[in-house]
């Protein structure tokens, strides 16, 4: 077997475990709480006045069969399995009758475009300011803007979110503060509506960027200014190599690669910051919905949309790692 | 220890900076028992008081003293903070170690677990956690989900370090004086690891503490115990910024943005104090 295939499997192998395992998780979670979902939904539903009490019992088992609340733990972890193989949640109580699977379908393309722009940016933006304030030490402008950057780092996305929210959309209104795109708008390939997309989707997209570009700023400059003393590095410069070559082909180059695996392996942590800016400005992606459903009450909903983030975040995972051998000749070669 | 604390406060302006930053906010931390009121009690002041001598950040919309409810607020989302960083080094220090001395399958094995949990998203499945215990959550069960969740990354990092010690002299004469394993891990190679333990702890509180602000803000945690995340839900429901009590966001903004800078500050100049590169190129060498 070569090294490619070798790699492949082993990637494969990952990716399935991460998705069995999360799914179990989820099951778990919502199985060993002491909340029955149902008689919080039964609740929730007989909340406005006195209901027949036969018409609740009815309610009962109708939602104990939606829910896969039936039969033993096995045959409802089975069933579970079921369910999510076939994208199936059932309908949301909040929206009902809407599947939910179809409520987090016409989520998802808002929450991948805004999150791989974000990431787009800040992952390339930090990781060229992080090279180069690792390979030019002393310039005072590049250490300026890094202390800026890393001073936003920790800042969590929500804090960060708001007062972008204040300054922009409040104190000195020039941006949108809420939803993806007007709402009198048709959507389509129009100019009007893309540049209303690109206005509303500038406040999200900033905090998420400012919220990420910190950490891989830190990580490359450190990695750059470990590559600087190395052998090879030393040798090219004796030999006449051009400074910008050196920079982009010797150095820039050999730290990318953890920085992609950085990229991989930050992917949770960087949803779980979407998930809370899309709440902050109203954006209409997955985010939104779960932290909808869980003021709803809606369980089928939370449940939906914290199993398919799991897979989704899996999905992206194993595309970055398909696209490392890009990069990295070893993993092709050996 | 206190030496090089000292040289630390001396020499690095960063540590300093920090050190200063996070003492003060402690201290305002630590007020809190001498409040003059219950951190609980609400409608016991005159309300949207901007402010003034009497109150130094205003009262809320809830009767509320800002500063007051600042002090125990800072209090308890350092005490969540706290919580989680330790539960969670001891399992990535456990976890680390032991996959790192072990090596070969173990090691394969355990880093496969530890890789996918790193690439399960937190939010949503704290959020699910919070969903399906509702009224029953408390902040002892959050932390403890919280820190479940969040030692994998740094047990790959400790795991490393502990691997570069397994093929060195000292482990092998360890080995042949009949020490046992968790013997050489404890006194041998636990000190080695020590500064990594430190530097990752200092960066697991500051995750920590954003976490527990980001929940609370959307208000899944307990509500009615202050923490900052708490006050800016509270500052939300009475839309303070409409209102204009600007005063009720903006100090635990404020208070936030100080105690992450500082903690930041420190974990950062820890992190050059451990990389002996580093410290010689700020000696500029």
């Amino acid at each position: 077997m070569n090294g490619f295939a070798k790699y492949l499997v082993q990637r494969l192998f990952q990716f399935f475990l991460v998705i069995f395992l999360g799914v179990s998780l989820a099951f778990l979670i919502t199985n060993l709480s002491p909340v029955d979902p149902v008689e919080q939904s039964v609740a929730l539903m007989t909340n406005f006045g006195a209901t027949d009490p036969r018409a609740v019992e009815l309610m009962r088992e109708a939602l104990a069969e939606l829910y896969g609340l039936q039969g033993t733990v096995l045959d409802q972890y089975l069933s579970f399995w079921g369910r999510v193989i076939r994208g199936d949640f059932g309908p949301s109580l909040s929206a009902f009758p809407t599947p939910v699977m179809s409520l987090i379908m016409s989520a998802l393309p808002w929450t991948i475009g805004l999150l791989t722009l974000a990431l787009a940016i800040s992952w390339s933006l930090g990781n060229l300011l992080g090279a180069l304030a690792g390979y030019y030490r002393s310039n005072l402008l590049l250490r300026l803007s890094g202390a800026a950057v890393m001073a936003l780092h920790p800042v969590p996305a929500y804090i960060i979110g708001l007062v972008l929210l204040l300054l922009l959309g409040f104190i000195w209104p020039v941006l949108p503060i809420s939803g993806g795109a007007q709402m009198n708008l048709q959507p389509g390939f129009t100019i009007d509506y893309i540049y209303s997309l690109i206005l509303h989707g500038t406040l999200p997209a900033l905090t998420l960027v400012l919220v990420g570009i910190g950490s891989w700023f830190i990580s490359m400059r450190s990695l750059v200014s470990n590559i600087v003393t190395d052998d090879h590095v030393v040798y090219a410069e004796l030999g006449g190599v051009s400074s910008g070559k050196i920079f982009s082909q010797y150095v820039a180059r050999n730290a990318l690669l953890p920085q992609l695996t950085g990229l991989a392996l930050s992917l949770g942590n960087v949803f779980g910051g979407a998930v809370i800016t899309e709440f902050l400005f109203n954006y209409p992606g997955v985010g939104r919905l779960l932290i909808q459903g869980i003021y709803r009450g809606d369980y089928s909903l939370v449940l939906g949309v914290t199993t398919m983030s799991i897979i989704a975040v899996a999905v992206a995972v194993f595309i970055i790692d398909l696209l490392y051998p890009l990069i990295d000749p070893r993993v092709r070669l050996s | 220890m206190f030496k090089v604390l000292i040289d630390l406060l001396r020499y690095n302006r960063e540590f300093a900076i920090g050190f200063v930053l996070t003492a003060g906010i402690f201290l305002f931390a630590l007020a809190h028992f001498w409040a003059p009121l219950p951190d609980t009690a609400i409608y016991l002041l005159p309300p949207d008081m901007p402010p003034s001598t009497e109150y130094w950040f205003g009262t809320t919309s809830r009767g509320q003293d800002v500063l007051w409810q600042m002090s125990s607020a800072i209090w308890n989302t350092m005490l969540f903070g706290l919580t989680v960083t330790i539960i969670s080094r001891i399992l990535a220090v456990a976890v680390g170690m032991v996959s790192g001395y072990l090596g070969g399958r173990w090691d394969q094995a355990m880093m496969t677990i530890n890789d996918t949990m790193i690439a399960l998203p937190n939010i949503p499945i704290l959020l699910l956690v919070y969903f399906v215990m509702r009224d029953s959550m408390s902040w002892p069960i959050l932390a403890l989900t919280a820190a479940l969740l969040g030692w994998n990354y740094d047990a790959r990092l400790i795991r490393s370090v502990t691997l570069s010690l397994r093929n060195r002299e000292f482990t092998r004469h360890a080995v042949f004086a009949g020490m046992s394993v968790p013997q050489i891990l404890v006194r041998q190679h636990l000190p080695y690891v020590m500064p990594v333990i430190f530097f990752t702890a200092m960066n697991n509180l500051i995750w920590a503490i954003g976490l527990e602000v980001t929940l609370s803000v959307l208000g899944f945690s307990d509500i009615n115990r202050p923490t900052i995340g708490g006050m800016i839900y509270w500052a939300n429901q009475h839309q303070a910024i409409i209102a204009g009590i600007w005063w009720w966001i903006a100090f635990p903004i404020g208070a936030i943005v100080l105690l992450f800078l500082g903690l930041f500050l420190l974990a950062i100049s820890v992190n050059e104090y451990i990389d002996p590169r580093s410290r010689l190129s700020r000696m500029g060498a």
